[in-house]
């Protein structure tokens, strides 16, 4: 009975588009032993965040002072901090020339970069937030995003402005947001805002139940949120390197 | 068209495939020509909740690699002459369902069934999402303790968000709860979720609470849907569940203690 059949031909690939967010690194100085040391210090500060991630070097910088780095050395130096470079932008017809040869990738310098912070500029400065997607020309910012069914556990949603859900947030859901975060359900879930550094983001709800907020990457667990009042409205805001909550 | 509802929960041993056999066999005791779909391939079960398991000849995955026709491989229940089961393969594996497959099979069905039940194998891998994909009603089957729910709630998410209704921008499923294993005494004590609980957590609504009962496993040894078992609590909870989808209005039942469900029940309050 047991004979087993050719199974009817199935689609075994799919072309999709997507749209990724990679850290880039932006070169100001073509001096390897200054790179190397402040790309060190950059990545002792988040181990495991820098490891094996992918990276796109922006070279404009880099050319308009002139400097005298061939893509080469380039990606070795990142290579032996733990980066997967995916690309270069911003590089002269050469250095597009070196850069596929050796196999790596040629991306357009059309989309935004966000700065971390604005402190001074050092040597190396890497910053979340780039797309290596094309991204569509003058693309109004901020985007806003307005949720009105339940965010279910497993789901995650991501604003590039700021988040709105008038339902409840579950356990084991994630919502993410560049600007602020407004729940006017129950958010059980997790919940960051200011996701690309923004620390005068703020988290807004009316029943704070959460396992997790955040704003800048400056989080609290469920453990502490616990003491807080529930199923009254709150604001969390940042505070220097602490979250405060306060009833609204 | 027929409507295709799947039962689905996420959890195993919720109750789905009691549900799916005991819905079935009343929207076809209500008259309409309703088919039912085992879609836990490798893993079969419906047929014997069903009593059917001596009468499989072929299954879904033969009709889905065209060895054999849908007609040769529906089975006709003896008691329900409106009612029809597709058995699931017990010597496959989840991957010889295809979605082309799938959608063959519950088309040729739409042309002269009225109801089609897809019974979700537990997960949320390939036999799960391919029940729901094409569903146009959901009855997410929850049992009242937190992993139930938080399984059933990541299910309400893949069922809004991964289905062809999502995909095409369509009208989204409709979702019902189904509280399964219900049992008043333990809410009380502070052991089970209780129906608000449930509620409030996953903002759904509930069609109906089957209590925990000793007919649903009797009903399951004898090969017979519980919803035949007109005596039992279970059994008319599951005939409340199926003329509240087709439209009745009835009252909820089995919610509260013995003496508050059969004082409601005598004089119809609330």
């Amino acid at each position: 009975m047991a004979i087993e059949t050719p199974s009817a031909k199935k689609n075994v690939l799919e072309f999709k588009s997507t749209s990724l967010v990679t850290p880039v690194l932006i070169l100001a100085s073509d001096d390897l032993a200054d790179i190397n040391q402040q790309l060190t210090e950059k990545v002792s500060q988040a181990p495991e965040f820098f490891k094996n991630s992918p990276l796109i070097i922006d070279l404009q910088k880099l050319n308009a002072i002139a400097g005298k780095l061939t893509v080469e050395q380039i990606i070795t130096v990142v290579r032996e901090h733990g980066f997967m470079p995916i690309g270069i932008r911003g590089g002269s017809d050469q250095q597009n020339d070196q850069a596929l040869a050796l196999n790596l990738p040629v991306h357009s310098t059309h989309s935004q970069t966000a700065p971390l912070t604005d402190k001074k500029v050092p040597a190396t400065l890497v910053t979340a937030g780039a797309e290596t997607a094309k991204t569509i020309e003058n693309r109004p910012l901020p985007e806003n995003k307005l949720i009105t069914l339940p965010v279910r556990s497993g789901q995650r949603v991501y604003a590039k402005g700021d988040l709105i859900v008038i339902a409840t947030v579950s356990a084991g859901a994630e919502i993410m947001a560049e600007g602020n975060i407004h729940v006017y359900g129950s958010l059980r879930g997790r919940a960051l805002a200011g996701v690309l550094g923004n620390a005068e983001s703020r988290i807004f709800c009316s029943d704070l139940q959460a396992e997790l907020v955040s704003i800048a990457g400056i989080y609290k667990l469920k453990d502490d949120l616990m003491r807080h009042p529930q199923q009254t409205p709150v604001q969390i805001a940042l505070d220097g390197e602490t979250l405060n909550i306060k009833q609204i | 068209m027929a409507r295709i509802i799947v039962v689905t929960s996420g959890k195993g041993g919720v109750g789905k495939t009691t549900t799916s056999a005991a819905i079935a066999m009343g929207l076809a005791k209500h008259g309409h020509k309703t088919a039912v779909i085992d879609f836990d391939v490798g893993l079969r079960n419906l047929d014997l909740i069903m009593g059917c398991e001596r009468r499989v000849v072929y299954d879904l995955v033969n009709v889905i690699n065209n060895e054999a026709t849908l007609n040769q491989a529906l089975i006709k229940d003896k008691r329900c002459e409106n009612l029809f089961i597709l058995p699931a393969s017990q010597t496959r594996d989840k991957d010889a369902l295809t979605t082309e497959g799938v959608e063959k099979i519950l088309e040729e069905l739409s042309k002269d069934f009225k109801y089609i039940v897809c019974d979700s194998p537990a997960g949320i891998e390939r036999g799960a999402t391919l029940a729901m994909y094409f569903a146009d009603d959901a009855f997410v089957v929850t049992n009242p303790e937190v992993s139930s729910v938080r399984d059933s709630d990541r299910m309400l998410g893949i069922l809004s968000s991964k289905s062809r209704r999502a995909e095409n921008g369509e009208e989204p499923i409709k979702e019902y709860l189904l509280l399964s294993r219900y049992s008043p005494e333990r809410v009380k004590l502070g052991e089970m979720l209780s129906v608000e609980d449930v509620q409030e957590i996953l903002s759904l609504h509930l069609l109906g609470v089957i209590p925990e009962s000793k007919s649903v496993l009797n009903a399951s040894n004898s090969g017979t849907p519980v919803i035949l078992d007109e005596q039992s609590d279970a059994g008319q909870a599951y005939a409340d569940i199926v003329a509240r989808y087709l439209g009745e209005d009835r009252p909820h039942r089995f919610i509260d203690e013995k003496k508050g469900g059969l004082f409601s029940k005598l004089f119809g309050s609330k």
